[in-house]
């Protein structure tokens, strides 16, 4: 057999490499060095991140004067890759005729891909900039309407994104 | 005979016969809206317009050709509707053509100038035909930038038609309904132009026998079900084909079906049965029965307590109640809501297990019922199936008319009754009381289930394959369209989707899921306790057996009853021909 062991000889360590307290020392110095420096980390729970109005999280439901936007089409029921989203609808006397009875979205299947805002003709619903999503059961983690429904005013910078570049 | 050309193509046709007819015939398509091949031509939709013309002819009458030999058409300089313009021999029309493409595009500019934005809300948004046309014949944008007219939503014409002004497109196809086909002339068009509607005369009610069936074919979501509203978007459901079980007319249906639940009936096209239509009752009436108050699990009577038990002690158990009796203390009852196959499956069960000729039917003759269109005075779907296979008795003395007195004077001890619940009349529920033992096969919970001994759970027509024989005789055959445990293996891409892909932790798909089967198949498990081996291993090998040993059944198959849209009764050999079914517009599967 013919080995080449050019490259392998090339990487052993030297002396001083080998007795490892230089390199120990050296890395000390870096720390220290960076110490001084800005700080890049963010002291999580107590300091949060604010997304800007593109990032998609969790998907809510529009709130307006108290009601509803969605009209319970079921388009994103329809378009959605993971079979997240619910909706039956129902008849109301309103105007609109058609309100949502139930919609639900299972935040274990949802994949957070924005088709569902997409296709909605109502801009009903949209990509929050909600991101923390923790359940302690498979049951906890389907969202009923109670649960989706945001005012419409905590959720201007999305619906200015999405007026802008949809 | 006259031929015509539709964009250069020869194409043979009978005088007399309209382009769009003619078209039609030979599978080329002119877009249309008012048009319905059962209604008279109205001619006021303008959507199928097309140009018209004859090859030009020499003073010597011969015709004109140009320089490469081709014969000159003069086209007359307007446009004509395909739908009320008559062929003529050597006709030549032009349907992918630029201009009358043009007109298409101008017809549906015109149509959606005032139809509101309303497919979020709408019913028909999925099965919707100008919703189509404005994907296949339009331009895609609007120019009107004034204000939409807006007219009264929600108006109910009758018990069972809403109507939406606004999103109607005035193609008078309910109207033409209503005078021609449900002789009920109570629809009219009033006012003119953009304020045309259609109402209801004063005092009239549009709520005769048929009258849901200008929601079908109405082309706009103008016309709506207040029973079916809003209750699913049609691209979330599965429609299987099937046959109504309303009356003995057969009307072939598709079952619309949700997370396993019957959501809505309506008609498919049979020219041999029911054309385009079905009645009301068909669409309303029974398919709440189907979706609630199921017996989902075989039970069998322990302390005058119904108790849940697996199909082997169920069956078991009834082999244990069989043996008891004599041959002439048994009587079987059939069933004429039930497929021939399962009655077959009883007849053979009866006469070579049971060794029993006591074999009858319950007749549900109801003459208030029938009217002079579909509806027929005998309630029962499959009453010529029953006859045609032999559910009848040896003597009149073994007649279910007799079997009260039978069952008083102790000649008959077990009753043994197939999907048979005897709602028109209480006398025989009265009598089997006193019975010694009685074993039924059963969907629903009824007080014959409350006293019998061993209930089986019976699949609906619904829920399985097999054949109906109508008024004419006609074997059509129908196929499952809700899953059990029994047939859920096979339902396969026939389920919608949601039922398709659910897992055990969505909600939505948390359906009742029951543990029912054919009777045919029981009665085989039945049978094999008496050392009989049916060899029946699905509903086709039923069929199969009913083809080879009774006469009028010969030559046939499912999949030549499929092909033709059912058989008559004794002419395998010679079908009725296979039509190109005319849809008008129609949910495409997804």
């Amino acid at each position: 057999m013919n080995i080449n062991t050019e490259n392998i000889e090339k990487n052993r360590m030297t002396f001083w490499e080998k007795i490892y307290l230089p390199e120990i020392a050296r890395g000390l110095g870096l720390t220290l060095k960076r110490m001084f420096r800005q700080k890049m980390t963010r002291q999580y729970p107590e300091e949060r991140w604010e997304p800007l109005g593109s990032y998609r999280g969790r998907p809510v439901l529009v709130e307006e004067g108290g009601k509803e936007r969605c009209v319970a089409c079921g388009l994103c029921s329809r378009v959605c890759p993971a079979l997240a989203i619910e909706v039956q609808a129902a008849e109301t006397p309103d105007d609109k005729e058609r309100f949502p009875a139930k919609f639900e979205i299972n935040m274990l299947r949802c994949i957070y891909c924005g088709f569902c805002e997409e296709v909605c003709p109502e801009e009903a619903i949209v990509m929050s900039k909600d991101y923390e999503l923790v359940f302690a059961s498979q049951e906890s983690a389907i969202m009923n309407k109670e649960q989706l429904l945001v005012p419409i005013a905590q959720l201007q910078d999305r619906l200015e994104f999405l007026r802008r570049y949809k | 005979m006259p031929h015509i050309y539709i964009d250069g193509k020869r194409i043979e046709t009978q005088s007399g016969k309209t382009i769009i007819e003619a078209a039609y015939d030979n599978g080329l398509y002119v877009p249309h809206f008012c048009w319905h091949p059962e209604l008279s031509v109205a001619g006021n939709c303008r959507m199928c317009l097309v140009e018209v013309g004859l090859p030009k002819r020499l003073p010597n009458g011969e015709f004109e050709t140009d320089s490469n030999g081709n014969i000159v058409v003069s086209y007359m300089p307007k446009l004509q509707i395909a739908c009320a313009t008559q062929v003529a021999d050597g006709m030549h029309v032009r349907i992918n053509y630029d201009k009358v493409i043009k007109a298409q595009e101008a017809v549906m500019e015109f149509f959606l100038i005032n139809h509101p934005l309303d497919c979020p809300i709408c019913d028909e948004a999925g099965q919707c035909k100008l919703q189509e046309y404005a994907f296949n014949h339009s331009r895609g944008e609007s120019r009107f930038e004034e204000t939409k007219n807006h007219k009264d939503k929600r108006i109910p014409w009758g018990p069972n038609v809403l109507f939406d002004a606004e999103r109607c497109i005035s193609c008078s196809r309910c109207i033409r309904f209503a005078k021609e086909i449900a002789h009920q002339d109570v629809l009219s068009f009033v006012q003119r132009g953009d304020h045309v509607t259609i109402k209801v005369q004063d005092g009239a009610k549009f709520d005769n026998n048929y009258s849901m069936n200008v929601i079908d074919i109405c082309p706009v979501g103008a016309l709506t079900s207040p029973d079916f509203r809003f209750k699913s978007r049609v691209w979330d459901m599965s429609f299987n084909e099937s046959i109504c079980m309303g009356c003995s007319r057969g009307c072939n249906i598709q079952i619309g079906v949700r997370n396993n639940e019957i959501l809505r009936i309506e008609p498919k096209t049979n020219m041999y049965a029911n054309k385009y239509w079905m009645c009301d009752y068909g669409r309303l009436s029974y398919y709440k029965k189907i979706n609630g108050n199921r017996v989902i699990s075989p039970t069998i009577k322990k302390n005058g307590v119904q108790t849940e038990v697996s199909w082997e002690e169920a069956i078991s158990y009834a082999a244990s109640i069989l043996r008891k009796y004599k041959p002439s203390e048994i009587m079987f009852v059939g069933s004429g809501r039930s497929s021939t196959e399962n009655n077959y499956a009883l007849v053979r069960f009866a006469k070579n297990v049971a060794k029993s000729t006591n074999i009858d039917y319950y007749e549900r003759i109801d003459q208030s019922f029938a009217d002079n269109f579909l509806r027929t005075n005998d309630l029962n779907p499959n009453s010529a199936g029953c006859r045609s296979i032999g559910v009848m008795p040896s003597s009149e003395k073994y007649s279910l008319k007799n079997l009260p007195e039978n069952i008083k004077n102790g000649s008959v001890k077990l009753v043994y009754i197939m999907d048979e619940d005897f709602d028109l009349d209480d006398k025989y529920i009265q009598a089997l009381r006193n019975t010694e033992a009685i074993i039924i096969h059963s969907t629903n919970h009824s007080k014959l289930t409350e006293i019998a001994d061993v209930v089986f759970a019976s699949s609906y027509f619904a829920e399985s394959e097999g054949t109906f024989i109508n008024i004419d005789k006609r074997v059509q055959y129908f196929e499952p369209a809700l899953i059990t445990t029994e047939n859920l293996h096979r339902m396969g891409m026939k389920m919608s989707r949601l039922d398709k892909f659910g897992a055990h932790n969505d909600r939505w798909t948390q359906k009742e899921l029951r543990n029912c089967r054919p009777t045919w198949k029981v009665l085989s498990l039945l049978a094999s306790h008496f050392s009989v081996n049916f060899n029946y291993n699905k509903a086709e090998d039923v069929f199969n057996d009913i083809a080879h040993n009774v006469g009028s059944f010969n030559g046939m198959s499912y999949r030549l009853l499929k092909k033709h849209q059912g058989i008559v009764l004794g002419k395998a050999n010679n079908p009725d021909p296979v039509i190109h079914n005319y849809e008008s517009h129609y949910m495409k599967p997804n």
